[in-house]
């Protein structure tokens, strides 16, 4: 699925990552723990295409296609979505319209007929219901004046909505409650299935008791430098990171 | 000193011009080397729809010039359609005047189509008796070859209600002014525009609030976009003045910049010489929110889509304020049109 590299980006010229690889099969949940600072977010958008993250070396491909040299909407076609550790705000446009502007442009680069209205709001409400989250709050232009955890839901549901391949989430668990997170997790549970991997960044194992990792991977000053099952969450948890810190 | 004297006189050094403060960033005196002759008359076939032909009950056109006078009786109820037609190369100059009697009601669908290097003046008069009623839409679509000034002077009676939104695409010098007379005394004034600029166009959007009396309210929202060399010009000014006090008057003005050679300039000034008055401005310019367009690229909307996106969604915060239904689509589709060109 996600085969990345040797990795290395800038930002204003300032190296960030410096030789990352990581590969993702299909099918399964990677996360990737890291100090602040360490360059997760940064990974992130690199794979996503953000203008100011210059490439200057390496690769990342998914099933095989070339992703550096895709737009950020190609690329969001192809199936790889982002859960932001900071979404932003849309003034002026409802939420629904977004989301539905969203799904019919990722289908219509598909080459898929779009969906119309009523399906749409069939399929919206539903996933809204699952999510617990007010259908009325759709109405609303996205994420103005919602709170830190009412947009990492409007995250999921998008995510829900539009049904991506390849999923990165950029420390989803932060800003939200227990029920909450008990109820993003299940969302994201939802979508494992053979064909769908993701890429899971956080600080905090508690979020990988809801979403069981197959593989864990430490990134720390630009690379991955410790790789392992589950118990090297927990491990993490219990010593910190001062052995990678002094490794990388 | 003043476009109709130019037009009238033929003599260029009549035009407004950047020695009068108020014209300072719409110089006709130094743009025009000579006023040109005056237009002759449009061939009546020629007249056509106005944009907003199926809302109104009736339309007074003025093509290349003329008068009209426009009456609402005491608690009656109009929709309006005011068109200037202007076509060719040469000057004319228009004069309107409207009355809304006590308790009448007015929708007044005023359109500027032009075609042609014109030079072309209007002024309209706005008179609201007592508890009057007038919803001023204005849809200014002239030629990008064109310089067009318009010019409103509305007074207010107590208790009347005024609301304008102004939609500009700009000409080659094109001025929209209004000049609103409140007497206070819970009289309503809402006070819009938009102006959507490309290519070399320049829009001036310049409004004048005097307050004379007590608790007058005042609100003002102006959005413009601008790209390629398109310059947009807000002025926009509120008196107070001596004892009009618990005035309460809010001015709005924000606007984007789409292109390194787009230009935008405002003045937004109040002038305040009552006492107990809630009066502010908010003035802000500046570029298209590059991570929020990111954003929406990474949910799958190409660039050109999600720039038109949130571009149409900031300029349609002012459409949404227009209080009637039809009209209302009518500006929302010229905006949509405007921004995906
Ligand atoms: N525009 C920028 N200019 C300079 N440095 C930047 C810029 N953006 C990010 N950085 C730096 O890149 C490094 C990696 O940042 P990144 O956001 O990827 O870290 P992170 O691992 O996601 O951290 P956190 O756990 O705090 O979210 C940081 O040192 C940050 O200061
Ligand atoms: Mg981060």
């Amino acid at each position: 699925m996600l085969s990345v590299k040797n990795l290395q980006a800038a930002v204003d010229g300032k190296e960030i990552l410096k030789g990352l690889s990581l590969e993702v099969p299909s099918g399964e949940v990677h996360a990737i723990m890291g100090p602040n600072g360490a360059g997760k977010s940064t990974l992130s958008y690199v794979l996503t295409g953000r203008e100011g993250y210059e490439v200057t070396a390496g690769s990342a491909s998914l099933n095989g296609e070339d992703l550096l040299a895709l737009s950020p909407d190609e690329r969001a076609a192809r199936g790889v979505f982002l859960s932001f550790q900071y979404p932003l705000e849309i003034p002026g446009v409802p939420a629904i319209t977004f989301i539905r502007t969203a799904l019919n442009a990722q289908r219509k680069a598909r080459g898929e007929a779009e969906l119309a209205a009523p399906a749409f709001l069939k399929l919206a409400r539903e996933k809204a219901e699952a999510l617990k989250i007010d259908f009325e709050m759709l109405k609303r232009p996205l994420n103005v004046g919602f709170s830190g955890g009412e947009k990492k839901r409007m995250e999921i549901l998008q995510m829900a909505i539009l049904s991506p391949r390849f999923l990165i989430l950029d420390e989803t668990d932060s800003g939200l409650d227990i029920d909450a997170l008990r109820i993003v997790s299940e969302g994201v549970n939802a979508l494992r299935s053979p064909e769908r991997s993701m890429l899971v960044i956080t600080h905090y194992q508690r979020l990988l008791d809801y979403i069981r990792p197959d593989r864990v991977h430490v990134l720390a000053a630009g690379r991955i430098v410790a790789s392992g099952g589950p118990e090297l969450a927990l491990q993490l948890e219990r010593e910190g990171y001062d052995k990678y810190a002094r490794a990388a | 000193m003043s476009v109709l004297s130019a037009i009238r006189d033929r003599n260029p050094a009549e035009l407004p011009g950047k020695r009068d403060e108020d014209w300072r960033w719409t110089d006709l005196r130094g743009l025009i080397r000579a006023v040109p002759e005056a237009s002759r008359p449009v061939d009546p076939r020629e007249l056509g729809q106005g944009p907003f032909e199926h809302l109104v009950d009736d339309s007074y056109i003025l093509a290349n010039g003329g008068e009209a006078r426009i009456e609402v009786g005491a608690g009656a109820t109009r929709v309006v359609g005011l068109r200037f037609l202007s076509r060719g190369d040469g000057a004319h100059t228009a004069k309107v005047e409207v009355a809304v009697g006590p308790g009448g009601s007015l929708r007044l669908l005023e359109s500027y189509e032009g075609k042609g290097g014109y030079l072309a003046w209007a002024s309209i008069e706005i008179q609201l008796a007592e508890g009057a009623a007038v919803e001023r839409i204005v849809l200014a679509q002239d030629d990008g070859e064109a310089v067009s000034v318009s010019q409103a002077e509305v007074s207010l009676s107590p208790r009347a209600e005024y609301g304008q939104t102004v939609f500009a695409s700009g000409a080659r010098r094109q001025r929209l002014e209004t000049r609103v007379a409140h007497p206070g005394g819970a009289a309503a004034l809402r006070m819009d525009g938009v102006y959507v600029l490309s290519g070399k166009r320049h829009a001036d959007l310049t409004t004048v609030v005097e307050h004379r009396g007590t608790d007058g309210v005042t609100m003002q929202m102006t959005k413009g976009v601008v790209r390629d060399q398109a310059r947009g010009v807000f002025q926009g000014r509120i008196v107070v003045a001596e004892g009009a006090d618990r005035t309460d008057a809010r001015m709005e003005h924000h606007a984007l910049i789409l292109s390194d050679r787009a230009e935008v300039d405002a003045k937004p000034e109040l002038e305040i010489y009552a006492d107990d008055v809630a009066c502010s401005h908010g003035n802000t310019v500046g570029a298209l929110d590059e991570d929020a367009l990111f954003y929406a690229r990474q949910r799958g909307i190409p660039e050109d889509e999600g720039r038109a996106m949130l571009t149409e969604a900031f300029v349609g915060e002012v459409a949404d304020r227009v209080r009637f239904d039809g009209a209302r689509e009518i500006v929302r589709q010229w905006t949509a049109e405007s921004l995906g060109a």
